[in-house]
């Protein structure tokens, strides 16, 4: 018997002898190395193409060298004195050569529209200069102030120290309606130049307001689908999958022509006499249509959750608490809902994440005050050019947006996304 | 959900007003993607039913705008319309081109999608397979990503691919330029269309019973033959499914193209968004109509390979 106790360590090897127990640990540790390897390609080319062009644009929305590297002798001086300090003689030097050289290296616009970032108006005051500062003699003080006197105003060289760090968080600070006074305090900006804040909020607004619209209307063609025979309710989910495989340009022309002034539904409204000719609704280049055309564009997203958490609930919960009594008010409240939770959750939360984000069909039918964020990230990309601004609002976007990811990958897991 | 029994009178009245209700939000789904279909055979160029249309007049409808896509902008329009009058739309017809240039773009993407894709999700399905969720959540964001947010990345990017690419060690001075490039608009569109390929082959892979693997195996088949002989044929339906996903995101991808392509880079939606945003014609209508029909074929295709997916699988009732 004492034989048998001790001998099970010595006994439990592999076929060539060795102990069984560092064998499978090799064998799990070889088998851990292949599932990996197998993901490997696709997790680098989308490093290389996705995560880190996004950390490029993050990298942006912090650094912006057109002053820095532009301007470096005043950023010198910028670095040697105190801020506060009135710009001297060697200040003036500073800038008068380097508007010089910027001018002669066709640069001196950059420079002067990352001042103007901060301080609007200057542009012009950097491209006059670096006309007139071609043939400046010392001393500078006086030959700058006779060339352009506005060189003389403090806020200009409060601003020029601000720009100056090629790494600052102004574009931040700009993007939440904030900028830096003279003493490097944070402030808000003037009432009528405050837009960022508040587009945010009207994002999160009609986000929030399509998520309720999709809910609300998902929620009867769900629960219909869930209950119907697989054969018919097959049959109704192709309405439900067609707007889905339909491509988003289209579905967003059809609203287009369906809103309009002179569409379809204006003109049957007037055919039937529920309007006059003269009293058509303007549906479109508004609020109601970004928000119309998104809810149904996003609708199967919520419609395709709710689905699959209903079909498995067996019909008998509903019925049995009918039979004790329950009105079908109760039972509905008491016991159909609370089954379909995770599917409100996981619809919602996609259909919010996909509603905060979302650019064409604002751009397209949305107006002036149907934009959201992203057509503002898109405008100051290709139309006012501050491309480090652009990268500030996406990076504050794009911290939304995977908080919720976050959520919803705890509350659902990825795993459980279904595309049809 | 038939109406029990027992139900009162109130509750037959709720049960007819909410299939009511249901039928009306199918209403809402469905009919914008079917209206524009007779608009687009409008013989003037206005977006509602004229009156010639309503009272199924022949002469209120008409293939103009199906003509122009194929002699805009210099074809001509007059001539007897023989062989060399279609070469010569071949080559010249603007939307014609960008249907081209779409297909070309959609196929390469997708097969980048797919093969990286479908190997991912063979290793993501394993259990072996270390920080499985981290690795799937990353490679599900380019789907949750606002699509502005991936057009900003990657207009710096290509703007500049040297920077980065050597910062990474990955590539050394000669990275060439990826901005207004097909290459540049392909990886990007593959990146966007993998996380359908993933989340549809993980899906067909999660009823794969792994043992059929080790069989063959057993059997003496290395590796390769295993998954071309054993699971592929298997898991096929799904991959096809991951694909067409693939391909259609690529094809309706217009954000990406806008930021980085060349301006002689023209595709479909590229020259749909411009045709909405200047001036709307009829002409979109009939481009959207066969896109619809496109995606009607599409739909068709992924729901026969779901439902042969699931008979292969042993799923019933469907």
């Amino acid at each position: 018997m004492a034989d048998l106790s001790a001998a099970p360590a010595a006994l439990l090897t592999t076929a060539d002898g060795r102990p069984l127990k560092a064998a499978l640990a090799r064998a799990q540790q070889q088998a851990k190395r292949r599932a990996f390897l197998l993901v490997l390609p696709l997790l680098a080319f989308i490093v290389v193409t996705f995560v880190l062009p996004i950390g490029q644009m993050l990298h942006q929305s912090i650094y912006n060298d057109k002053f820095s590297a532009n301007m470096p002798r005043l950023v010198a001086w910028f670095e040697s004195t105190e801020p506060g300090t009135v710009p001297d003689e060697a200040a003036y030097e500073a800038l008068a050569l380097d508007i010089r050289d910027a001018a002669v290296a066709r640069t001196i616009g950059e420079v002067g529209t990352r001042v103007n970032y901060e301080y609007s108006g200057t542009r012009s005051l950097f491209t006059s200069s670096g006309r007139k500062f071609r043939s400046l003699e010392p001393p500078y003080k006086e030959a700058v102030l006779e060339a352009e006197p506005k060189w003389a105003d403090p806020a200009i060289w409060a601003t020029m120290r601000q720009v100056a760090p090629a790494y600052s968080t102004n574009f931040f600070l700009a993007a939440i309606d904030m900028t830096r006074n003279e003493k490097h305090e944070i402030v808000a900006v003037a009432e009528d130049r405050q837009i960022y804040v508040t587009l945010f909020k009207r994002t999160f607004f009609m986000a929030a307001l399509i998520t309720v619209a999709c809910l609300i209307l998902a929620y009867p063609v769900a629960h219909l689908l869930a209950t119907l025979p697989l054969k018919w309710s097959n049959l109704l989910m192709i309405l439900v999958l067609l707007p889905f495989w339909t491509s988003l340009l289209v579905r967003t022309t059809s609203w287009m022509v369906l809103l309009q002034q002179q569409g379809v539904i204006n003109n049957t409204l007037v055919a039937l006499g529920i309007i006059g000719d003269d009293g058509r609704i303007s549906m479109m280049y508004n609020q109601t249509g970004t928000i119309i055309a998104m809810t149904h564009i996003l609708l199967p997203f919520m419609i395709l959750p709710l689905y699959s958490v209903m079909r498995p609930i067996p019909p008998s919960y509903v019925r049995a608490a009918r039979s004790l009594g329950a009105s079908s008010w109760t039972a509905f409240r008491r016991v159909y809902l609370p089954q379909t939770l995770p599917g409100i959750g996981a619809g919602s939360l996609l259909v919010f994440i996909l509603a905060v984000g979302y650019y064409i069909t604002p751009a397209l039918v949305g107006g002036a005050d149907g934009q959201l964020i992203s057509n503002l990230i898109a405008f100051h990309m290709t139309n006012s050019l501050n491309w480090s601004l652009a990268a500030a609002l996406a990076a504050i976007l794009l911290g939304v947006v995977l908080v919720l990811y976050w959520l919803y990958d705890k509350l659902v897991g990825i795993d459980n996304l279904k595309l049809g | 959900m038939a109406l029990p029994v027992y139900a009162s009178p109130l509750e037959r009245v709720w049960y007819f007003s909410r299939l009511t209700i249901c039928a009306l939000i199918f209403l809402f789904l469905i009919s914008p993607i079917l209206v524009i279909i007779p608009l687009s055979f409008n013989a003037e160029p206005y977006f509602t039913f004229t009156e010639k249309m309503l009272a199924f007049d022949p002469e209120g409808y008409s293939l103009r705008w199906y003509d122009l896509l194929l002699t805009q902008p210099g074809v001509p329009t007059d001539v007897p319309r023989d062989a060399a009058w279609w070469g010569q739309v071949w080559r010249e017809a603007a939307w014609v081109n960008a249907a081209k240039n779409s297909v070309i773009i959609g196929f390469f993407s997708t097969i980048v999608a797919t093969v990286l894709g479908t190997v991912a999700a063979l290793g993501l399905s394993r259990a072996e397979m270390p920080y499985r969720k981290a690795v799937m959540a990353i490679l599900i964001s380019p789907m949750i990503v606002p699509i502005i947010i991936t057009a900003t990345g990657l207009f710096f990017f290509y703007s500049n691919p040297c920077s980065l690419l050597t910062w990474t060690g990955l590539a050394a001075d000669s990275c060439g330029r990826l901005a207004g490039t097909y290459t540049g608009i392909v990886l990007a569109h593959a990146t966007l269309g993998i996380p359908f390929v993933i989340i549809t082959v993980t899906a067909t892979l999660s009823g794969f019973d792994h043992s059929l693997t080790r069989a063959a195996a057993s059997l003496g088949a290395n590796p390769t033959t295993t998954f071309f002989k054993v699971t592929m044929p298997l898991i096929l339906p799904g991959v096809i499914s991951g694909a067409l996903f693939a391909f259609v995101t690529s094809f309706d991808e217009v954000v990406v193209v806008l930021f980085v392509a060349a301006h002689d880079q023209q595709t479909i939606p590229r020259q749909m968004w411009n045709g909405i945003r200047e001036q709307i014609s009829p002409a979109i209508l009939s481009v959207a109509t066969i896109l619809v029909i496109v995606s009607i074929g599409l739909l068709a295709t992924v729901e026969l390979l779901r439902r042969r997916s699931d008979r292969l699988r042993g799923v019933t009732g469907v």
